[in-house]
């Protein structure tokens, strides 16, 4: 069993394939997911990238960061991409064209990209069971364009096409629950996970890229910029995120969930929100409505992965 | 003395067409982000709830359009903006839009392309686009302003159009002029026509919604008012009912066609600058008539009898105010920020009465006044 094998991931892999020459915002916890998630992949690793931050900064010619085979195509279409990439891979093995190795295919996607736009393409290439993983980097707006809400942007929060005030409480629906929509596609792998859990992390992509068939990832990318918190504290919103049950680190390994951070009791609510500039306006009603909810889904949670 | 309601701003191009839409009525936007034209979504997300308008942010530009689509048929004047890539996801809804009827407004604020191409860098790329983006033989409208202040009266003048026409109208708007900012001064007492959509007079039960008229428009009802009417992507008879019937398709695409030809003199709007002795004239849009106004203008003061016809409709093509320089003129040249969309109408329509040079810009910059000057020297 993976999952036994893969209990204590303690091994840092030394090789970096996200390295020095991106553009990102000072203290960007989303290009840190990517260099911590790629340092596993390895270097027999295809990339397809939808439209967003990561596409932007990471390939601002004549620079780029990335030492890997790197595709951009459009906003909606980087599982398609990928599909695609995993397909002819496959065929050109087959017909001996090419080396036969583990070649991996890797579609990455921010929330926007993959909640919203890229939802179709993702869906059509988990149902087709293409080898390959799918991460999405949530840092919960369309940062790129200025922060304007998309639907993993968590309730209350303020971006500019959701501002709060008279008639508006800010962002007026529940985010969006993307690794559960993937784990109803019933793929072998699915997980959640945060750069401030480094090992943690680890240990997910090395299962996703271990099982045979799809794999989804779904990691929490604290946006200093978009949240409006210092750009020192990238790491620490990210804990407070876990700790206060609002991103619970958790996968889906062949339909069985299991919890691999657990938080024996959690923060309230209010320490992960204070200090965000998004979530500035909020009153204490809304503030209480989001504890509720954050306490329903965690217990919801618990049952699902049989923890009292 | 400062009248009532009369306020001087300095204002973006976006923001222009954000006060512009309001002004004509607009109260529904659905849009996806999309830079150059996300600040129109932004500020209209804080001024819709203002005026018990809707704003809502969809889930990509294919939903946008529908939606704008579902809610002009429910009643609303509506509206969504994007830039290319946007815009290619479009083109489906916008032949619905044309088949159905329905009226409504798409910016298109055009950055370099193809694909994601170069999202903060001005073109004028998108006119086919615009013209042909969406499949079928269907009439469109396209206006393109080159001022902020054109910005703010081309996009009433586009709800207008659509609520007169029952056709869908596009703003196209080049990065230049969406970022740019000018003082414009709007005033509540300002005279200015909104027209609104022509609503049935007949009772329901003798409602025919697809019913050719004089004008070619028929009246629209609203989704809820008591007519029932049926509404379909399907060419249709004149009751919304699909038909395969060559003798009532037939007609139907004509009507669509007739409703905007024989209304040109309404539709077709442009300015004549120092033409009528001009011996080399000058066909430009968007920002790239400011820089030509500026050619003009420099060229006039060292003795070179140059013109400027500036075109404020890109489609229908203002075909009439060619021909017109073009017999006027000896030498045409149509400075423009693509491989010569523009300059291929223009030589169309030329029947050798002039000679038509193009001056093209495809690096993502402005086509400057002084380049404009070398192109002239170098063809007069």
């Amino acid at each position: 069993m993976i999952s036994k094998t893969l209990e204590r991931y303690t091994e840092h892999p030394e090789e970096e394939f996200v390295v020095y020459g991106h553009r990102a915002c000072q203290g960007c916890a989303e290009v840190l997911a990517l260099r911590l998630a790629f340092k596993v992949f390895g270097k027999d690793t295809i990339l397809a990238m939808a439209t967003g931050c990561m596409e932007i900064i990471s390939t601002p010619l004549p620079f780029t960061c990335w030492k890997l085979p790197w595709i951009h195509v459009a906003f909606e279409n980087a599982a398609a991409v990928a599909s695609g990439i995993e397909a002819g891979v496959k065929i050109l093995m087959e017909k001996g064209k090419i080396e036969k190795k583990d070649i991996h295919v890797v579609a990455i996607g921010g929330d926007g990209g993959t909640s919203d736009i890229g939802l179709q393409a993702l869906s059509g290439a988990l149902e087709r069971w293409h080898k390959f993983t799918y991460i999405c980097v949530d840092n919960e707006a369309y940062m790129n364009t200025g922060i304007q809400r998309s639907s993993c942007t968590p309730y209350g929060a303020m971006t500019t096409t959701s501002p709060p005030g008279k008639k508006s409480i800010g962002q007026s629906t529940w985010k969006k629950d993307m690794p559960k929509i993937a784990a109803a596609h019933n793929i072998p792998y699915v997980a959640t996970a945060c750069p401030s859990y480094p090992y943690d992390l680890f240990a997910k992509v090395k299962k996703a890229r271990m099982v045979e068939g799809p794999s989804y990832l779904h990691i929490l990318s604290v946006c200093p910029t978009g949240w409006r918190i210092p750009s020192g504290d990238a790491i620490k919103y990210g804990r407070l995120a876990v700790e206060t049950g609002v991103f619970p680190l958790y996968e889906v390994e062949n339909g069985q969930y299991r919890i691999t951070h657990n938080v024996k009791s959690l923060k309230p609510i209010t320490e992960y929100l204070k200090g965000q500039g998004r979530f500035r306006h909020l009153t204490n009603d809304t503030i209480s409505k989001i504890q509720e909810r954050v306490n329903l889904e965690w217990e919801g949670l618990k049952f699902q992965c049989g923890v009292k | 003395m400062k009248k009532k309601g009369r306020q001087e701003k300095l204002l973006q191009g976006n923001e222009a067409i954000v006060e512009g839409a309001l002004r004509a009525g607009c109260r529904f936007f659905a849009g996806y982000p999309i830079t150059p034209a996300t600040e129109i979504a932004e500020l209209l997300s804080v001024r819709l709830p203002q005026v018990d308008g809707t704003f809502i942010q969809m889930e990509d530009e294919i939903a946008s359009l529908a939606a704008v689509i579902g809610a002009s048929l429910a009643g609303v004047k509506s509206m969504t903006a994007t830039s290319g890539p946007g815009f290619s996801l479009m083109q489906e809804n916008l032949g619905f839009a044309v088949i159905a009827e329905v009226p409504c407004v798409i910016v298109d604020a055009m950055r370099g392309g193809p694909s994601t191409g170069l999202p903060t860098l001005p073109s004028q790329s998108d006119i086919m686009q615009a013209r042909w983006g969406t499949h079928g033989d269907h009439p469109i409208i396209a206006l393109c302003p080159s001022t902020i202040r054109e910005c703010y009266d081309l996009t009433i003048k586009a709800f207008n159009f659509s609520e007169k026409y029952r056709n869908p109208v596009i703003i196209l708007v080049d990065e230049v002029v969406a970022h740019m900012r000018e003082k414009i001064v709007l005033s509540d007492e300002e005279d200015i026509e909104i027209f609104n959509r022509v609503k049935p007079t007949v009772p329901p039960e003798w409602y025919i919604p697809y019913e050719d008229t004089p004008q070619g428009v028929p009246a629209m009802a609203n989704f809820g008012e008591g007519y029932r009417y049926h509404v379909t992507g399907l060419t249709h008879d004149i009751r919304g009912f699909p038909t395969s019937r060559p003798d009532e398709i037939d007609p139907f695409i004509r009507r669509l066609f007739r409703k905007i030809s024989q209304n040109f003199s309404d539709i077709q709007i442009g300015e004549f600058f120092q033409t009528e002795n001009a011996d080399i004239t000058i066909i430009a849009y968007g920002c790239i008539a400011r820089s030509a106004k500026r050619a003009v203008i420099d060229a006039r003061e060292r003795g070179v009898k140059v013109g400027l016809l500036t075109l404020n409709t890109i489609w229908p093509f203002m075909r009439a105010q060619v021909e017109k320089v073009l017999q006027t003129s000896r030498v045409i040249i149509v400075p423009e920020m693509n491989m010569g969309q523009i300059s291929r109408e223009v030589k169309r329509v030329n029947k050798g009465a002039a000679k038509v040079f193009t001056l093209n810009k495809v690096d993502g910059t402005i086509i400057t006044p002084q380049e404009i000057l070398a192109r002239i020297k170098e063809v007069s």
